[in-house]
């Protein structure tokens, strides 16, 4: 049978190689997919991984949908990094949107620059009040922290379509489920006029500088890492488990439910149900493509991001179905994991026995 | 008598590290033969090779006159080798005998296994309730399942691996005779060990083996402890710093530590007491798993008690307190694993030295790690301790354990603490790092510092010590006088 074996040393080249390869690797599976479905398969990847780089409507919808992606995986790689796997960011996204959203329009319609600070706040602390659930339970009765938050993103999903169906719907909105517009105090500024990049995305930026400063040269990233090899180790450092559980939840959170409420108040413009379109899920992938690592995240959501607007030109070109983007997403997250279990152990060979 | 295993110039690397290179050892019928050397010296992967673990890059191995390359445990085995581990591979929640079948091959019926066993019983001494649940078997008592298990698959060679690290003088006394016994049937033993005694007083041959190669292979009446310490270690061992004595003014007074260990098969401590003075060296014996472990978390405050408990340090009581907190107070602790626990073995050494420093705001700059501090003060330990590695950027897992131990030590003594709590300071270390830890620890206690050690390895407590006391089932002894403890004493105190 087959058997796996750690390898003692691990080569520290793949840290490139392994996103590299498994890109690669999920390439050839579509390509194989295409041909089997009859589509050609050249003009495919090319109008799904090419053409969206090619115009600048492409590349700023590139940078809108690549926002959330970004916020969302640097705030959960501290979390996977520490050993705290928070599943539910799709959870603290909602909230975030929902809390934000709603002190947007509660304080419709007055104009002032400080609403946009203030709803960014409020749903930064809905996104952490989420995050805290799941992560009182972990550390107060030992729960699965996996179970409880991926159970909270369907809470959270129904939370906001409760509130946009009934408090938050708009007056003047003919009955349909969706609240008002946001008025332009509660909107981003767009960064390139024409095109719906928002300056969300600066704030990502700033967000990758930030952690990956905080990683490499503050003790709160030290505590991290620490934590991540050895739980053992952080209690000895001074630092309890529980800490790090807390830590980690209120982080992710936070970061999620800051991508929540820069979606609805930029290219959304408005509460709608269907506010959580999986971003939050998607963030997983992004994180581990990126390695856990803030530059690694940032590369990485474009690379996702593609893959959401190369799927829809490709459904209205082709006439693919849209799963494509989530057949990709999925190949892309195996071939990942493979190329890590590849890299971090060698197969060996062994003669079936008799016995065991 | 004639050769039973012969081994001809074994060699094998691993990427860079060469762990045997050209290794020849013959293991004659009725020999009771020593494998010594340091750790790193390549006996284990020796031991591998013969086991079938690992496979050689050069050389052959013959047994009973012919060719011999096992490509897994179970050849070997069924060509009559049997290799009892210094880790056990027990199922702690089985009892004694469904971990004795589970070990036999399957077409063996449980009345043969039964009718064997209670030959065996008979035959060597080899008693044991098998009924018993594992988990409630002393390390001696384990040892003895693990060698039922060997002993019933009519092995012709036995391999035991430092088999007395985790048994009582009494027990060791039991161990050696029945080997002898086997040796008297005709049976070959290799017995891997560091304790060099226990070799003389055993071993009719020994085989030392020095950075993977043989130094020596002689007969051990002809030689004495010192040269083969000597030959082990390839330098002459530094003598020991002189022990002072203490003052009599108490840095640590325990007035009670009671715990109620939440784990079932884990030990609770009742009661414990014990002071230990300035300028004082206390030690405290056991066998593992009589509550060390949680006696050394609590001390350093990473697991919380119960009210009750009052460790009274320069008249604080800091049971209350966490580890940081009993650092600041110039405590310094030394737990037992190096690998992820006082180290973590994917950061660097540097970054190691941080570990036990989070509290002391030299280190940092409103949060911010000041690495040129640390990297100076990694290379003072680096330096002062003779720890062998690149640079201060060096992973923590790429040291030997010898060396990464001299780091841990190092890091916490370079404090000039005030009380330095250690926990099998040695364990696993090459005798001639050993030595030098032991001198770290004896030079500061001269200079006032108060140290606790708990220890497994008694030679080591009796040599550094001033006074000991033992620990069993959770309750600690009084404590003897360490010039004045026996062996009998300390079985007397274990068995309790």
């Amino acid at each position: 049978m087959f058997k796996l074996q750690k390898k003692e040393i691990i080569d520290q080249s793949s840290l490139y190689t392994v996103p590299l390869i498994a890109i690669g690797c999920s390439l050839i599976f579509v390509f194989i997919l295409f041909l089997l479905i009859g589509k050609n398969p050249i003009l495919a990847i090319f109008i799904i991984f090419i053409e969206p780089l090619l115009s600048i409507f492409g590349l700023s919808e590139l940078i809108v949908k690549s926002t959330p992606l970004i916020i969302i995986a640097l705030g959960l790689s501290i979390g996977f990094r520490a050993g705290v796997w928070n599943i539910g960011a799709e959870g603290q996204y909602t909230i975030g949107a929902l809390f934000g959203g709603a002190a947007i329009l509660a304080f419709y319609p007055n104009n002032g620059i400080w609403i946009l600070p203030l709803s960014f706040f409020i749903a930064i602390v809905g996104g952490i009040l989420w995050g805290m659930i799941p992560a009182f339970f972990k550390a107060r009765f030992n729960t699965n922290e996996i179970l409880v938050s991926l159970m909270l993103t369907y809470v959270a999903t129904l939370l906001l379509s409760g509130m946009v169906y009934g408090p938050l719907k708009n007056p003047d909105g003919f009955n349909f489920p969706e609240s008002r517009l946001f008025h332009d105090s509660g909107t981003l500024p767009i960064i390139f006029p024409g095109t719906r990049a928002h300056i969300g995305f600066l704030i990502a930026i700033i967000l990758v500088g930030l952690m990956y400063y905080l990683l490499k040269k503050h003790k709160f990233g030290y505590h991290v890492r620490v934590s991540g090899e050895s739980p053992r180790a952080l209690v000895f450092s001074g630092r309890s488990t529980n800490y790090m559980v807390y830590l980690s939840f209120i982080i992710s959170g936070a970061f999620a439910g800051l991508a929540g409420v820069i979606e609805v108040s930029g290219p959304v413009g408005q509460l709608v149900p269907a506010i959580p379109v999986g971003y939050g899920f998607t963030a997983i992938i992004v994180a581990f493509l990126g390695r856990l690592n803030p530059l690694g995240i940032f590369f990485a959501g474009f690379l996702l991001a593609l893959t959401y607007i190369g799927g829809e030109a490709a459904q209205i070109r082709l006439g693919l179905p849209n799963a494509i983007t989530g057949v990709f997403q999925g190949v892309l997250l195996f071939s990942l994991l493979a190329a890590e279990a590849f890299t971090n152990y060698t197969i060996s060979l062994k003669k079936i026995r008799g016995n065991i | 008598m004639q050769n039973i295993l012969e081994i001809d110039g074994i060699s094998k690397s691993f990427s860079d590290i060469q762990a045997n290179n050209d290794i020849s050892l013959y293991l004659r019928q009725g020999q009771i033969h020593a494998l010594l050397g340091e750790n790193g010296a390549g006996k284990s992967t020796l031991v591998k090779i013969i086991y079938g673990i690992v496979k050689p890059d050069h050389g052959t191995m013959t047994l009973n006159g012919k060719p011999y390359d096992p490509d897994t445990p179970e050849v070997a085995r069924n060509e009559g080798i049997g290799m009892v581990f210094q880790h056990f591979s027990l199922f702690e929640s089985l009892s004694v005998l469904d971990n004795i079948i589970l070990g036999q091959k399957e077409n063996l019926k449980k009345d043969k296994i039964l009718e064997r066993l209670d030959y065996l019983q008979n035959e060597y001494d080899l008693f044991i309730d098998i009924n018993k649940i594992v988990a409630t078997l002393s390390a001696g008592e384990k040892q003895k399942v693990e060698i039922i298990r060997c002993m019933l698959q009519d092995p012709k060679i036995m391999i035991l691996d430092e088999p007395t690290s985790v048994l009582n003088p009494s027990e060791v006394e039991k161990l050696f005779s029945f080997l002898r016994k086997l040796s008297d049937q005709g049976m070959a033993v290799l017995y891997i060990s560091h304790k060099l005694h226990e070799i003389k007083e055993l071993c009719d041959t020994s085989t030392i083996l020095r950075g993977g190669k043989v130094v020596k292979s002689c007969d051990t009446a002809s030689i004495t402890i010192e040269d083969l310490a000597q030959l082990m270690v390839g330098k002459a061992i530094d003598n020991k710093v002189k022990l002072s004595e203490p003052k009599q003014a108490r840095v640590l007074d325990i007035k009670n530590i009671s715990y109620t260990n939440p784990d079932i098969y884990g030990v609770s401590l009742k009661g414990i007491k014990f002071s230990v003075n300035f300028g004082e060296i206390f030690g405290i014996a056991g066998i593992s798993g009589n509550g060390q472990t949680e006696l050394m978390k609590i001390l350093s405050g990473e697991v919380g008690t119960s009210d009750g408990n009052q460790i009274l340090y320069h008249d604080e009581d800091i049971s209350n307190l966490g580890i940081n907190e009993r650092r600041k107070r110039e405590i310094v602790f030394v737990p037992e694993d190096r690998l992820g626990h006082s180290a973590v073995g994917g950061l660097s050494l540097s970054e190691n030295l941080l570990l036990t420093n989070l509290w002391d705001l030299k280190f940092f700059s409103k949060g911010v790690i000041d690495s040129n501090y640390v990297n100076e003060k990694t290379v003072e330990v680096i330096k002062k301790f003779n720890v062998q590695c690149n640079d201060a950027a060096s992973l923590a897992s790429s040291l030997s354990g010898g060396n990464l131990q001299k780091f841990v030590v190092g890091r916490e003594i370079i404090k000039m603490p005030k009380l330095v709590v250690c926990e099998q300071p040695t364990w696993g270390v090459d005798v001639g790092s050993a030595s030098l830890i032991h001198n770290f620890l004896i030079e500061i206690s001269n200079t006032g510092s108060a140290i606790l050690i708990i220890s497994q390895d008694l030679d080591e407590l009796r040599s550094i010590c001033h006074r000991i006391a033992i620990i069993s089932n959770g309750v600690l002894s009084k404590p003897y006088d360490a010039n004045r403890i026996t062996p009998q004493d300390i079985a007397l105190e274990m068995a309790k």
